[in-house]
């Protein structure tokens, strides 16, 4: 079903009993499919999408041991942004800002896009030369980014403290106005309408427990909690379980799974126009469109899957919101929670073949996966699609650990680290 | 918060006394070793849904290193022990 004014107008005349389900529910796998997807998030979905939509493989199933969008894609904090620093992840980043730009339109589902400018702060002398040469290499790239002076801060962000009498004054902020929000709920559901319309099969509640090789050592099919389903090619874009997957295909990953933490507070009136971020005091802010302040911490020290950190964590964020924010100091938190995220050596995500045949992975997307849900999805698409990397997805090769052409973005991730 | 508990000084305390310091019983490959062995080394990590053994140093405390094993998925400590020494057998 199409969405417009003349579908919402057909509708609200015939009591609103009409709407469809977002995407058909399939509750028994076929035997076979040319293409299995792990993983029924935002990055999944999105590769599904791209392979029926661009690369004509309508033959798809996407599988996922919880509900669809039900992982880091319901937990993250919705941040959008390019503002990295080497040209290999300023391609993939702006690559999939460019996607947001246009992505409403191509799912025909407002996913609530919003550039209302990404702040990143700098407190000493150290921040300012880190963020400076950031935006120095986006502007050479053409990426949209530029340095303000505290002042001019304040200007954008009218309740940001920039007292030079507080622990970590603020004293620049780089700002990339095309950064922002979307929705991170519609951006998944979006995704799983557009490709199950296309053929693409959703299989919810269908863990997988093994990966199937055959003779040669290719891929044949995965184990799963709804029986064998044969497959050419498997895609693994399982985030935080990632590690786990490709152990039962007995290929070790450059990956640890940490907690992540976020929270909202009480929703109040519009009062934080963008985003602003503190790598350096571990905080970053914005303001949903119900009026909750989201707020994002750093990951917990020690590897772990159960979603729920420590309450220093968060504690420490808060310190920082209330100092950066004083405004926020006598707000409520509604509610706490924590996703696990698959961070590797150098902070940038892995895109590509793997040592098994047919097996492919998209992972290690750390603590900033959800900007790139579009670019990832596309490029990993192609690759699936080829059985040859993307050009834009060929240097964030697994081998890339072996050869030594790290990509550290370890400055550019920002808070989490 | 994790109560640590260290080998060394003999008691748990709170984890903001304690650094992580990564997976244990991590061997640099001896010379000469392959890229792969390297990589091995450096980067590939278990990463376990489950029982995971790793280094920890009492930065705030007695300052040395030990290793714990711990359930990824409950966070529960299993037993703590000194570097040198075989992991523990435990059934969870």
């Amino acid at each position: 079903m199409h969405f417009s004014f003349l579908s919402l107008l057909r509708q609200a005349f015939s009591g609103h009993a009409g709407w469809e389900p977002y995407w058909r529910q399939t509750l028994t796998p076929k035997p076979a499919y040319d293409i299995v997807i792990v993983g029924a998030g935002g990055h999944g979905l999105a590769t599904a999408y791209y392979l029926a939509s661009e690369f004509g493989c309508r033959n798809i199933a996407v599988v996922e041991k919880g509900w669809l969008g039900g992982g880091n894609t319901a937990r993250n904090t919705t941040v959008i942004r390019s503002n990295y620093l080497w040209q290999e992840s300023e391609a993939i980043y702006e690559h999939s800002l460019k996607l947001w730009e246009g992505l409403s339109h191509a799912l025909n589902i407002n996913v609530m896009y919003s550039p209302r400018g990404v702040m990143m702060l700098a407190h000493n002398h150290h921040d300012a030369v880190v963020l400076k040469r950031h935006v120095h290499a986006n502007r050479l790239a053409g990426i949209d980014n530029e340095w303000l002076s505290a002042e001019e801060a304040k200007a954008f962000c009218p309740i940001l403290n920039i007292d030079p009498s507080i622990r970590y004054p603020v004293i620049g902020a780089s700002l990339q106005r095309r950064g922002g929000v979307a929705r991170h709920d519609a951006v998944a559901w979006g995704y799983a309408r557009a490709a199950s319309a296309l053929g693409v099969d959703i299989i919810e509640n269908c863990a997988v427990t093994g990966v199937r090789r055959g003779g040669d050592g290719a891929v044949t099919g995965v184990e799963t909690a709804k029986g064998f389903i044969g497959a050419k090619r498997v895609g693994v874009v399982a985030a935080g379980h990632t590690s786990v997957v490709m152990e039962m295909a007995g290929v070790r990953m450059p990956l640890e799974s940490f907690p992540l933490q976020a929270l909202v507070s009480e929703p109040v009136k519009p009062m934080m126009p963008c985003v602003a971020m503190s790598n350096t005091i571990h905080a970053y802010m914005s303001q949903s469109d119900k009026g909750e302040l989201v707020i994002g911490a750093g990951t917990d020290v020690y590897t772990s899957y159960s979603q729920a950190g420590g309450l220093q964590v968060t504690q420490h964020t808060l310190e920082a919101i209330c100092e950066l924010f004083p405004v926020t100091r006598r707000m409520k938190m509604l509610r706490n929670w924590g996703g696990i995220v698959d961070v590797t050596p150098d902070r940038s995500p892995i895109i590509g073949k793997t040592p098994v045949p047919g097996l492919f992975v998209n992972c290690g997307w750390g603590t900033g996966g959800f900007k790139a849900t579009t670019g990832s999805g596309h490029v990993f698409a192609a690759t699936l699609a080829k059985g040859e990397p993307h050009p834009i997805a060929a240097p964030f090769s697994l081998d890339r650990f072996r050869t030594g052409r790290l990509i550290d973005e370890a400055a550019a991730a920002a808070v989490a680290h | 918060m994790l109560l640590i508990p260290c080998p060394y000084c003999g008691f748990a305390r709170p984890e903001i006394e304690f650094k992580h310091a990564g997976e244990a019983h991590l061997m640099r490959p001896e010379e000469p070793a392959s890229d792969e062995a390297y990589a091995a080394f450096l980067f590939e990590r278990d990463n376990p849904r489950g029982v995971t053994a790793e280094r920890w140093r009492h930065a705030h405390g007695c300052g040395r290193f030990f290793n714990l094993l711990r359930d990824t998925v409950s966070d529960r400590i299993l037993v703590a022990y000194k570097p040198g020494e075989p992991k523990p057998e435990v059934t969870t």
